[in-house]
C-alpha cells in the first residue's frame, strides 16, 4: 500500500514570531525554518506503519519554493522513499494546496494521505478536510491512533466527550494530532542516504491546477499585550472582582 | 565553512537528544559524580554520531571534519560541562589515531565498538608527573617477546573509571623523548590494573575521573597502534582534533551562559529598574556575544584548514586558546550579573564557571598553545612542546 504524506516548511516554533512594521505579514528572514511538526508525526506514523508491514511505499510531497526541498529532505531522512515537489514560489493558498495535494494522491495513485491536522505557521486547519472533499473520499482528522486493517483503517480521535473511533475506507485522508506518537531522531546515516533519493519536480499547471487567489490578507498585527493582573487574596474577593467586571 | 542542509539537520537530532536523553539527567549525575557512559554512548551509537568523521569499514559515515565540529557545536546545549567532553573524549580525542593507523585487528576489536557505542573509550596520556609536558612521561611499555609489559600510572582520565579501553602513551624506548614513544591500546580489565581511585574535581563533576595504575600489565604486542617510537607524533596529530573539538563544544556552552544571563537579569531587579536595564549590562553581554561569535569563526576557519588536509595545527592552537581564555571571561563575567543567586551551587551559571575553567588547563594548557602559537610563528623557542 502506497502511503502519501505531505509536509509543510514553517518557521520553527522555537522563533519568537516578529510582525513585519507595515503589518504585511511576519518576519521571515534570517529565521529557522523546519518541517511542521503536525507532519512530523504524519511523517512518523507512515514510517511505522511500514514498519508493521501495513505501507509499502511512502511519498512525501510539499508545495513551495526552492528552499522547500530541504523539507522534502528531512521527510526522506524519516523514510519517504521519494519525494513530490510543488514548485511554486509564490504565495499558495489553501484551497490551491488542496487541489494540488489532491492533484498528486490520484496521480500517485495512493491509498492512504497522512498530514498534520494543521500548520503551525497559519493554523487553518483546512487542507485535509478539503482534499477529502475534493476527492470525495473519506476522512478522520486529528488522530490519535491509526490501524490499518486490510481495506479499512480504524482511526481513534480525541474528542470532548473522549475517544472516538471512525472506521474508514480506503482510500482516505487522516491528519495528525499531537498525541499519534513521538517522532524519532533523525539517524545520521539516513540524513546522508536523505541526500541521494529523488525528489520529482512538478508545478501546478503540470497538475492542472491555477493557483487561486480568493483570499486576501489585509493586515497582521501582534496579539494585545497582556495588561497587568492582580492579586486577590480569597475566593469572595475573586468572585466580586469578576463581578466588578462584568465576567461572571 | 559552509552549515549545509545536512549539517543543519545532523545538528538538529544532537541537540534534540542531549535535550531529551541527558538534560533532564544532568542534576542526578552531578551529584553521582557519574554517568552511565555505556548506556548513553550506545544510543547515540545507533544515531550514527560517534563515527561521524570514521571510515565506512569501522561502521562509521566517511564525513569531513565539518561535520563533526556541527556535532560538536550542539553538544552545547547541554546543561553541563562534562558531558560534551565526556562523549568528545570517545570520538576525538581516544579515536583518531586508532581510525589513522591502527591494524585492522584493531580496528575491528576496539573502533568498531566504539563509534557502534558497545565500548567506551578512555584517552590515558597525563600523569601525575606530566600533563601538559607530554614528552615527560613516566609510564613505560618493555618488549618481552610478543608481548609488551606496561607499568606505570595516569592521571585525570575521563570515564575512566568506566571505560572498556584506553589510548594509552607509553615509554617503549630510551633515548629522544620525541622517538621514544608510542600509542597503545589498553583494554582496562587486563590484570595488573587498578582504576579504584575516582577523583574529586572542581567542575565536570558529572563525569567520572580515574587515576589508573598499571602494574606488570601484559599485552600482545599488536595492541601496539602503528609503529613503535611514533606515539608522541601521533598524539600531537591526534590533539588537532581533540583541541578543534574543544573549541567547537563550548561556543554553544557560552552563548547559552549569555543568554541565561541576559534573560535572568532582565527579570532580577535592583534600585528600581530589571538589572539589564543597565547599559553597563547590556554592553557586557553584547560584547561576550561578539567575542563568542568571533571564536565561532576561527573554529570554523580552523576546520576549513583541516578539511583541506592543510597543516591547521597553528589554528587549532589558537581556537584552543582563545576558547579557554573567552570561557573564562564569560562566565566569570555573567555570574558577576547574576549577584549572589551566581555564587549558588546549583545555579546554570556557577554550573559553566565550574565546569568551563578546564578548558584553560584540559588538552594542553593555555600556556602550551601559546608556546606552539610562537614556536609556529618564527618567536623563537627550539624546545619542542606539545
Amino acid at each position: 500500500m502506497k502511503a502519501l504524506v505531505s509536509v509543510k516548511r514553517v518557521v520553527d516554533y522555537n522563533v519568537r514570531i516578529q510582525v513585519k512594521p507595515d503589518g504585511s505579514g511576519v518576519v521571515t528572514d534570517g529565521v529557522k525554518f523546519s518541517v511542521n511538526p503536525f507532519d512530523e508525526i504524519a511523517m512518523e506514523e507512515a514510517v511505522r506503519l511500514r514498519e508493521k508491514g501495513k505501507v509499502t511505499e511512502i511519498v512525501a510531497v510539499t508545495i513551495g519554493g526552492a528552499k522547500c526541498e530541504e523539507t522534502l529532505r528531512t521527510a526522506l531522512a524519516f523514510g519517504a522513499d521519494r519525494a513530490v515537489h510543488v514548485k511554486e514560489e509564490g504565495e499558495v493558498q489553501p484551497l490551491t494546496a488542496a487541489q494540488a495535494l489532491a492533484a498528486v494522491f490520484k496521480k500517485e495513485g495512493a491509498q492512504l494521505f497522512l498530514l498534520g491536522k494543521q500548520a503551525i505557521d497559519d493554523d487553518a486547519n483546512q487542507t485535509g478536510q478539503m482534499v477529502a472533499a475534493l476527492l470525495d473520499l473519506p476522512q478522520a482528522t486529528f488522530a490519535s491512533k491509526i490501524e490499518l486493517d486490510g481495506a479499512k483503517a480504524l482511526v481513534t480521535r480525541e474528542v470532548d466527550a473522549g475517544l472516538e473511533t471512525l472506521e474508514v475506507d480506503l482510500p482516505a485522508v487522516v491528519t495528525t494530532d499531537l498525541r499519534l506518537n513521538e517522532p524519532r531522531y533523525l539517524k545520521l546515516p539516513d540524513i546522508m542516504k536523505a541526500k541521494k533519493k529523488p525528489i520529482e519536480v512538478v508545478s501546478l499547471g503540470d497538475l492542472g491546477v491555477t493557483a487561486a487567489a480568493g483570499l486576501k490578507a489585509t493586515k497582521t498585527a501582534a496579539p494585545p499585550k497582556r495588561s497587568k493582573g492582580v492579586m486577590v487574596k480569597t475566593v469572595d474577593e475573586l468572585v466580586t472582582a469578576l463581578k466588578g467586571k462584568g465576567l461572571i | 565553512m559552509h552549515f549545509s542542509h545536512e549539517h543543519r539537520q545532523l545538528f538538529d537530532t544532537t541537540k534534540k537528544f542531549i535535550e531529551t536523553e541527558v538534560n533532564p539527567h544532568v542534576a542526578e549525575w552531578e551529584r553521582a559524580g557519574f554517568w552511565p557512559a555505556h548506556e548513553v554512548l550506545k544510543k547515540m551509537g545507533g544515531l550514527g554520531l560517534l563515527g561521524i568523521n570514521k571510515p565506512e569499514s569501522v561502521g562509521g559515515l566517511g564525513l569531513d571534519y565539518s561535520y563533526q565540529v556541527a556535532f560538536a557545536e550542539a553538544l552545547g546545549a547541554c546543561a553541563c560541562g562534562a558531558l560534551p567532553m565526556a562523549i568528545g573524549v570517545q570520538t576525538d580525542m581516544a579515536t583518531p589515531a586508532l581510525a589513522r593507523f591502527g591494524s585492522d585487528y584493531l580496528k575491528d576489536n576496539y573502533l568498531k565498538p566504539a563509534v557502534a557505542g558497545d565500548m567506551v573509550a578512555a584517552i590515558a596520556v597525563s600523569e601525575a608527573g606530566a600533563g601538559s609536558d607530554v614528552a615527560g612521561i613516566k609510564t613505560t611499555a618493555r618488549r618481552v617477546g610478543d608481548e609488551y609489559v606496561i607499568s606505570g600510572s595516569k592521571m585525570w582520565i575521563t570515564n575512566g573509571t568506566q571505560a572498556d579501553w584506553a589510548c594509552m602513551l607509553v615509554n617503549t624506548g630510551e633515548g629522544d623523548r620525541h622517538g621514544n614513544k608510542s600509542l597503545i591500546v589498553v583494554p582496562l580489565d587486563a590484570k595488573g590494573i587498578d582504576r579504584r581511585q575516582k577523583l574529586d574535581k572542581l567542575g565536570q563533576r558529572a563525569s567520572d575521573t580515574a587515576m589508573i595504575f598499571l602494574d606488570e600489565v601484559k599485552l600482545p604486542a599488536r595492541h601496539l597502534i602503528g609503529a613503535e617510537g611514533k606515539g608522541f607524533t601521533y598524539q600531537m596529530q591526534q590533539f588537532q582534533e581533540e583541541r578543534l573539538f574543544l573549541s567547537a563544544s563550548i561556543v554553544g556552552s557560552m552563548e547559552k551562559v549569555i543568554d541565561d544571563t541576559a534573560a535572568y537579569t532582565r527579570q532580577r531587579r535592583a534600585f528600581g529598574q530589571a538589572i539589564l536595564d543597565n547599559q553597563y549590562v547590556q554592553f557586557r553581554l553584547a560584547e561576550l556575544k561578539t567575542e563568542v561569535e568571533a571564536l565561532r569563526a576561527l573554529t570554523y576557519r580552523a576546520t576549513d584548514e583541516l578539511v583541506a588536509g592543510r597543516d591547521a595545527a597553528l589554528l587549532c592552537s589558537m581556537a584552543k586558546l582563545k576558547s579557554g581564555r573567552l570561557a573564562r571571561e564569560v562566565t566569570d563575567g555573567c555570574l558577576q550579573f547574576w549577584g549572589g543567586q551566581g555564587y549558588m551551587w546549583e545555579s546554570s551559571v556557577a554550573q559553566f564557571y565550574r565546569d568551563l575553567r578546564l578548558h584553560s588547563i584540559g588538552g594542553g594548557a593555555d600556556e602550551v598553545m601559546l608556546g606552539i602559537i610562537s614556536k609556529r610563528l618564527g618567536y623563537g623557542g627550539k624546545k619542542k612542546v606539545g
